[in-house]
């Protein structure tokens, strides 16, 4: 009740102070007085009953027909009192909801957390940001001692939470697949099977799988209908696509991926992406893949790691700072 | 001390009465204009809710008197289709989206206390309190 009277006698006091001279003064004290007001979440019906009770003091000689009016302006502000509450409540759950949402963010960061490896003779650069919280997108790499190094690039169709427990599936799956790793058709097809018997028809997966033979140089992939990546071959300065064939994930559990190669000379890049980079949408519509590798060219000669980054921070700047779709790039380059 | 008088809800008009009751007894019992206010504005989500989705049902007052403290209580009762799922409808944002249950949690946020039971095929019994201060 306390509160109450101080209200009322700061909006009492605010009135009077205006009804004396209608200074600007006294209406920002009544913007001020606002704030406490929504800081207190005092509904609009009460406002509207500091008013009337301030004016029976400070005019206890208006016309009855004044007084009535009140009785109206009151019932309809407790309709939008009604919502007031209802906003109020909505803002707890949005907060509660965003909170639960980070941990669910931190904790798909732990379950899904690769390194990217530090080999010899190739250096790795490799960035993924979720357009919400949560990431739809994948990346994995295995390094498999002096043999090869394997790296995986996912996108589920969808993204935020539904595609982010998808993913969860995914990694689990290649983790309990050590056998196939060598040979990314075979991995295709056992997740391909994993994930048409696991997630709704409605979902689907794309993959890039590629092997890198140390030794021999030689990129051994398959892809399951994912975004084709760039070959980049540097005596040329040319750009090629690393076009590989097959079903996306999930469609049929009979589905074979067929294998191919690339060699890898000192100085070619692999260049993996999810369609959130070429599905980076801005005024002018989708950017085109030619765009891209105008983007990558220009920071060619730089470490992969810093060519990701500035690319990310390019086409991000591009779409005014909100993606749209998650975003994955990956860059394997051969130094030696 | 319980002294209940009704409104039956057939029609819209009804609603009218139901908040006249209740904005008598309120007054009665020395309810401010603003809870007043609420008060009726609660009646009236509760007895429109009858009236669009039961059909036909009661909507009574209660006034109440517990340990020395005044109250005022509406109960709205009706044998309509009932709520199949309570927890959705007292879900803010439910009543936008599906019609069913409009504004409930809204007339539980406006009461002191809010009761609600309902079974599908045998109808629904929902009693909100307001307590004087």
């Amino acid at each position: 009740m306390n509160k109450q009277e101080t209200l009322e006698a700061q909006y009492s006091k605010i009135l009077q102070e205006y009804m004396n001279n209608q200074s600007e003064q006294a209406l920002y004290a009544a913007q001020q007085f606002s704030r406490t007001a929504l800081a207190k979440k005092v509904p609009p019906e009460e406002i509207i009953s500091l008013q009337k009770n301030a004016m029976q003091q400070l005019m206890p000689d208006l016309s009855p027909e004044v007084w009535h009016s009140f009785d109206i302006l009151l019932e309809v502000m407790t309709a939008y009192g009604f919502a007031f509450r209802e906003h109020q409540s909505l803002l707890d759950t949005q907060k509660e909801l965003k909170n639960e949402m980070e941990i669910a963010s931190n904790v798909q960061d732990t379950l899904l957390g690769t390194s990217v490896p530090t080999v010899d003779g190739l250096e790795i650069g490799a960035l993924s940001v979720p357009a919400k919280q949560m990431n739809g997108d994948y990346y994995h790499f295995v390094h498999d001692g002096d043999h090869s190094v394997n790296v995986a690039i996912a996108d589920v169709i969808g993204k935020g939470i539904p595609a982010a427990l998808c993913m969860s599936m995914i990694k689990y799956a290649m983790d309990s697949l050590p056998e196939y790793r060598k040979d990314p058709s075979a991995v295709l097809e056992s997740l391909n099977r994993v994930v048409e018997q696991n997630v709704d028809d409605s979902m689907f997966i794309t993959m890039f799988y590629g092997m890198y033979e140390l030794r021999s140089n030689i990129l051994h992939f398959a892809s399951a209908g994912h975004e084709p990546g760039f070959f980049y071959r540097g005596k040329d300065k040319e750009f090629l696509d690393l076009e590989a064939r097959g079903l996306l994930l999930g469609v049929d559990k009979n589905t074979k991926y067929k294998r191919y190669e690339q060699a890898v000379e000192v100085g070619d890049m692999i260049i993996l992406m999810s369609d959130g980079v070429t599905e980076c949408r801005t005024d002018e519509g989708f950017i085109e893949r030619e765009t891209l590798i105008s983007y990558i060219n220009e920071y060619i000669e730089l470490p992969p790691q810093e060519i990701v980054n500035k690319i990310f921070r390019d086409l991000e700047r591009l779409q005014h700072f909100q993606l749209r779709d998650d975003f994955t790039i990956i860059i394997l380059k051969r130094t030696k | 001390m319980e002294i209940q008088s009704c409104v039956s809800i057939l029609n819209e008009w009804d609603i009218v009465a139901a908040r006249q009751l209740g904005r008598n007894v309120a007054k009665e019992l020395g309810f401010g204009t603003v809870d007043q206010a609420r008060i009726t504005t609660a009646i009236s989500e509760l007895a429109r809710n009858i009236y669009l989705y039961a059909g036909e049902g009661q909507l009574c007052i209660d006034r109440l008197n517990e340990n020395g403290k005044a109250g005022l209580r509406i109960i709205a009762l009706d044998k309509g289709p009932g709520i199949p799922d309570i927890r959705k409808v007292m879900e803010d944002g439910f009543s936008t989206s599906g019609g069913l249950g409009a504004g409930l949690p809204g007339v539980r946020r406006l009461m002191d206390d809010f009761n609600i039971d309902s079974n599908p095929g045998e109808g629904t019994d929902i009693r909100a309190t307001k307590w004087l201060r």
